[in-house]
Parts: structure tokens; C-alpha cells; sequence
């Protein structure tokens, strides 16, 4: 008894004393195809790349050993950590009516879904900017982008979120969503672009 | 406006923002986790924000996810130390340099813009290897 319990810590010793880094990749999330991890040399030379997902590499200083393992194993092994993953950031457009900080109808009918997104993140924090189209004079157009940000700010901040958790920018019209001419009335880029993060 | 003034005006405005600015938020925290400033202990709480040099620290049940302002996601396990030893990004060109360290522990990251601007200039450190990032999803393991 007492010979098979020295064997089992030898081994675990021997184990230990192996184990090296490890790096799995994971298939890229909601479908996108998985990239790559590179293994770099102190100059920044590749050692090794690893580029298919459930591809599992163990790194010692001199070699790198790559296995494979699966969908099931790593759900087993890491499923917890990769579900402790924060929430991808999302992105909102909402539209404006020419010359104006009033929401179009259909923008407004969709903002609910903005305050619910934000609601539903502790610790969110949300970017806003403002844009025009190019009509109108540049600097009218730089006032008009942040107050159309600072509207929908200003909504957020009303409904509960702590204003140090809000930015906002007005880019005028320097940042079009659809190219145009100078003076040119464009639905589209009468616009606030949300990043809730 | 003499050129001393001039000249101490522009040292003032082009301070670098790292210093103080913010690089990430911490969005999940369960069990034993805090963060590491300066050597003090800072909670770790939604929506508590990261500066470069913090450290993310766990305990044997502890979890802390974090993401960053280039849209990076880290989410580090139990018994885990994470240094977040430089983030430098531009958020117009997205370019910039990310480079964190594993001491020990498991981490799960989901890269952002930095590496997707340009490869490699995200790494990971570990005791025995340094990680290019070239936009991906993936787990690092470091024995303690």
C-alpha cells in the first residue's frame, strides 16, 4: 500500500516538474473562422504558428509540441473560463431628422433596445458620436454632431446610467457613413454611432 | 507668448495620457479577485476602470473578466496572476502595442483592434514562451 501511494506522488511529481505552457486555440466566436497564435523567438521570429482551432501546443524552451483535442474536452476542461468571457461589444446607429437633434420614427422606435443593452452589462461603459451630413457650414455641423450625441447621452443618463460611463463626441461631418459631396442632404449620415462595451 | 511659455505649453499638452488613462473595465468578478496597483490592493467590481502596470490577481475560486478600449476580452481563472504590463492605442488609426503577462494561471482572450490592425503587436508573455496575437480566441495555461 504504502509503495503504490509512493509511486502515485513520484508521478505526480514527475508531472508537475513536465508541465509547461500551454496555449489552445479556439474557433473563432459566432462562426468567424479561428486566426492564429504565434510562438515568437526573443527577436520576434516564429517558432511555431498555431492556426487551427482545438489545436493545443505545449511550449518548453526548446520544443513545442502540438496536439489535438476537441469541442467536447475543452467545453470539460475550460468551459467555465471561456463562459467568463465578457459580453462582445455592439454597436447602434440611430438616425435624425435633417437639421435637427429629433430621433426619425423608426430610430426612436429602436432606442428601447439600446437602454436594454446597457442595462443588461454591469460596468458598461458607452462611447457615443455624433455626425451630420454635409450640409450646412463645418462648424454648425461640428455643433449639431454633439448635440445629437449629447441627446442620446443625456437619455441614457436619464434612464439610470452613471454619467462618468458615458462619452460623448460630435465628428461633424468629417466621418461620413455614405460618401458625398460638400452640401449634399444624406439620411444616413445624419447619425449617432453607440459602442456599448 | 515668449518661447518658454510656448515650449512649456506644448510639453503640458503633449504629456502621454497613459499614466492615468483608462485601458480596460472590469465587467465579471466572482469570488476571491482584485487588482494589483502600485502594489495596492484595488477591488475589483463592475465597471471599475484599469490603468497599464495593474495586475489581475485570483484566488483558488476567484474569476475576473475584464475588457479593454480596443475591444480585447480577458477572462482570467482561479489562482491566476495577469500583469497588464503596456497598452498603447490610438483609437482613430486603431494601431498600437498590447503586451500583457501571464505569471501563472489560465486566461481566455478574445483579441480586439489592436491585433487586428496589425499582427503581433499583441503579445502574451509566459514564463516560457512569448504569443503573437493575430486575431483570434484562445486559452493560455501556466502552471504555478
Amino acid at each position: 500500500m504504502m509503495h503504490r501511494i509512493f509511486l502515485s506522488v513520484l508521478a505526480l511529481l514527475a508531472v508537475s516538474a513536465c508541465s509547461s505552457d500551454r496555449v489552445l486555440l479556439l474557433p473563432g466566436e459566432d462562426g468567424v473562422p479561428s486566426g492564429a497564435v504565434a510562438v515568437l523567438s526573443q527577436t520576434g521570429q516564429a517558432r511555431a504558428v498555431i492556426d487551427k482551432a482545438y489545436t493545443e501546443a505545449t511550449i518548453g524552451t526548446d520544443a513545442i509540441d502540438q496536439s489535438r483535442t476537441d469541442a467536447a474536452t475543452v467545453e470539460r476542461e475550460h468551459g467555465a473560463l471561456i463562459r467568463a468571457l465578457p459580453t462582445a461589444p455592439r454597436r447602434f446607429i440611430f438616425y435624425f431628422r435633417e437639421g435637427t437633434t429629433s430621433l426619425t420614427v423608426k430610430s426612436q422606435s429602436e432606442i428601447g433596445d439600446l437602454f436594454a443593452e446597457v442595462k443588461s452589462r454591469p460596468g458598461a461603459d458607452v462611447q457615443i458620436v455624433g455626425h451630420t451630413s454635409t450640409l450646412g457650414s463645418s462648424s454648425a455641423n461640428d455643433r449639431l454632431s454633439l448635440q445629437r450625441a449629447k441627446l442620446i447621452a443625456k437619455l441614457l443618463v436619464e434612464r439610470g446610467l452613471d454619467p462618468s460611463l458615458v462619452r460623448a463626441a460630435g465628428r461633424g461631418e468629417r466621418e461620413l457613413l455614405i460618401p458625398t459631396a460638400d452640401g449634399v442632404r444624406n439620411a444616413r449620415n445624419r447619425r449617432v454611432e453607440i459602442l456599448v462595451r | 507668448m515668449s518661447i518658454r511659455s510656448i515650449v512649456i505649453f506644448l510639453l503640458v499638452a503633449c504629456l502621454p495620457a497613459t499614466a492615468f488613462s483608462e485601458i480596460a473595465r472590469v465587467k465579471k468578478v466572482s469570488g476571491d479577485a482584485h487588482i494589483e496597483r502600485e502594489g495596492k490592493r484595488v477591488d475589483a467590481k463592475p465597471g471599475v476602470t484599469l490603468e497599464q502596470k495593474d495586475v489581475l490577481v485570483t484566488g483558488a475560486n476567484g474569476r475576473l473578466s475584464v475588457t479593454f478600449i480596443d475591444n480585447t476580452r480577458f477572462s482570467a481563472g482561479p489562482d491566476s496572476r495577469v500583469s497588464l504590463e503596456k497598452f498603447e492605442f490610438d483609437s482613430t488609426t486603431h494601431r498600437g502595442a498590447f503586451e500583457s503577462r501571464v505569471e501563472w494561471g489560465s486566461l481566455a482572450v478574445v483579441s480586439g483592434q489592436i491585433a487586428k490592425e496589425k499582427p503581433d503587436s499583441m503579445k502574451l508573455f509566459t514564463p516560457e514562451s512569448i504569443l503573437g496575437v493575430r486575431g483570434t480566441r484562445f486559452i493560455v495555461k501556466v502552471a504555478k
